[in-house]
């Protein structure tokens, strides 16, 4: 494996008392595709908000293109290239759709990602760019949260359960787009309970079980079996 | 027309109320930081528009160039420096540190200058009006105060629905947490919406200080009549603010018609009515 884009050396992870992670490592390379599954409470969202700042670690529990970054808030990732798809979309209710595109892009880092390519990639928005984004279906309101993370340019996108709540053949549409902005050359760390899509997705694997991790590997070379063991910790 | 006359000026002053109202009104709506130090900051903008006046012989509303940018400075020092440790998930810490900067202001204030009360003199143009018809005329003074207000208004709504620190100030009071994802420091976005905030402050201190007499201890009362703009208006838009403190205006104008010692009362029972017909306000925040 050539040198990680982002490594994770045993982090742990608290909200007050409540330990939530378990000394967690994760590495991606640029370029590829980690899934992170487990089930409900197994530390997923944690693992994410810590890798993009919104929980602060010890520094050098997080590398990030050779840094340690582990108490860097999460603005300052936002800068440094680290962009996350919030659990729930979470789109600024107060914004139009383009707004909350403009706003994903105001750090004016430089790339491929722009309005108009934002637009190639989920035409639907390019129609209800002026409509307030509480207006949107759910899927659409998924493909905003997505824009707005794309429009900064990461070199590193994490994605908390972007089929939740969401139709399946709207989970498709937007598993579809993936190869896409791939393509751009960024690395994705996706976090789902739906195994089948993301495994289908992704180079590596990791799975949580109560904040730790209980099986990692290539995607292809995990079992069925050895997958629903480590989910369900039987 | 005696009414009309006095509707009018109710008006007029209502003007100079929304001012107080659009910068807790802007605090408000970024950080949910309810500034009790309010009134006091905008006395104090009138004692420093006093000093500069003073000091540079100037007419009053000149000493704005110098006051407004020095309010907003202290607006974003005071932020970073001391109410951005404050806010959190508790809004009982930011009342307190606000409340003890109020007492702190009046008493610097007061050691400084005295209980005196002082005036700001802007010459001819206190009492130069334009007649509008037979028994109806305005002051040029209030005119100048209602047409600044409207252009501080229009400006702080331009700023907030048209350019890039409206949109993070929006999408801040919308979703911190979020703001800091797509790159926004909310330290110092907060700072910038006091020193917004504080450099409206000044305007309308200077205003206040030119209509009035003012000492120390007026600012807890200008901070109840913005409240009151505030909560009539609505957090919807910032022309919400504005109708709350022409609401305000009118009826203490009435009031005073009616009995010189209703004036006050007049605006608190019409404050009482609105809240009790329309508690979410005249123009209420539309909530997705």
């Amino acid at each position: 494996m050539p040198d990680p884009l982002l490594e994770v050396r045993t982090l742990d992870a608290y909200y007050g008392d409540f330990q939530a992670l378990f000394g967690v490592s994760l590495k991606i390379a640029a370029g590829e595709i980690v899934a992170v599954i487990g089930a409900n409470g197994a530390g997923k969202s944690t693992l994410l908000k810590s890798i993009a700042g919104l929980m602060r670690a010890r520094r050098d529990a997080i590398t990030f293109a050779g840094e340690p970054v582990g108490d860097v808030p999460a603005h300052a990732m936002a800068s440094r290239g680290v962009a996350l798809v919030p659990e729930g979309r979470r789109l600024f209710p107060s914004l139009t759709v383009e707004e909350n595109l403009v706003i994903g892009g105001q750090l004016g880092r430089p790339g491929p990602w722009n309005l108009p390519r934002v637009y190639d990639l989920f035409p639907v928005l390019a129609k209800r760019r002026d409509a307030p984004s509480t207006s949107l279906s759910g899927g659409q309101q998924q493909m905003v949260a997505i824009g707005r993370a794309l429009m900064s340019n990461p070199k590193l996108l994490l994605c908390d359960e972007i089929s939740l709540g969401l139709a399946p053949i709207v989970v498709r549409e937007i598993y579809a787009r993936l190869p896409s902005i791939l393509r751009e050359g960024l690395s994705l760390i996706i976090v789902e309970q739906d195994i089948v899509q993301a495994l289908a997705a992704a180079n590596h694997v990791y799975c949580l079980q109560e904040g730790r991790v209980v099986l990692a590997g290539a995607a292809g070379t995990l079992t069925r079996d050895a997958i629903s063991a480590a989910y369900f910790g039987v | 027309m005696e009414w009309a006359n006095i509707i009018l000026q109710g008006v007029l002053v209502g003007g100079l109320y929304a001012m107080f109202a659009a910068g807790l009104a802007l605090i408000f709506g970024v950080m949910r930081l309810v500034n009790i130090a309010h009134g006091d900051l905008i006395v104090l903008a009138a004692y420093l528009a006093l000093v500069v006046t003073e000091a540079l012989g100037v007419n009053p509303l000149l000493s704005l160039a110098i006051v407004v940018p020095l309010m907003a400075l202290i607006g974003y020092a005071l932020q970073r420096g001391l109410l951005n440790r404050t806010l959190g998930d508790d809004l009982l810490p930011p009342l307190l540190v606000t409340f003890g900067l109020s007492v702190i202001i009046q008493n610097g204030l007061l050691e400084l200058f005295t209980a005196d009360s002082r005036r700001l003199q802007a010459g001819a143009i206190e009492v130069d009006s334009i007649q509008l018809g037979a028994g109806l005329a305005v002051g040029t003074l209030p005119l100048i105060q209602f047409a600044l207000a409207i252009a501080v208004i229009a400006g702080l709504q331009f700023l907030f629905y048209r350019t890039a620190v409206g949109r993070a100030f929006r999408a801040t009071s919308d979703d911190q947490d979020v703001a800091q994802l797509v790159g926004l420091d909310n330290r110092h976005v907060f700072a910038l919406a006091m020193a917004l905030s504080l450099a409206v402050v000044a305007i309308a201190g200077v205003l206040l200080a030119i209509r009035t007499n003012f000492d120390p201890s007026i600012g807890p009362a200008r901070l109840i009549f913005g409240f009151e703009a505030v909560i009539m208006g609505g957090l919807g838009s910032m022309w919400g603010t504005l109708v709350g403190g022409i609401v305000l205006g009118v009826a203490q104008a009435i009031g005073a018609q009616l009995d010189p010692g209703w004036q006050v009362l007049a605006g608190h029972v019409a404050f009482l009515i609105v809240l009790a017909v329309r508690p979410e306000g005249l123009f209420p925040k539309v909530q997705g």
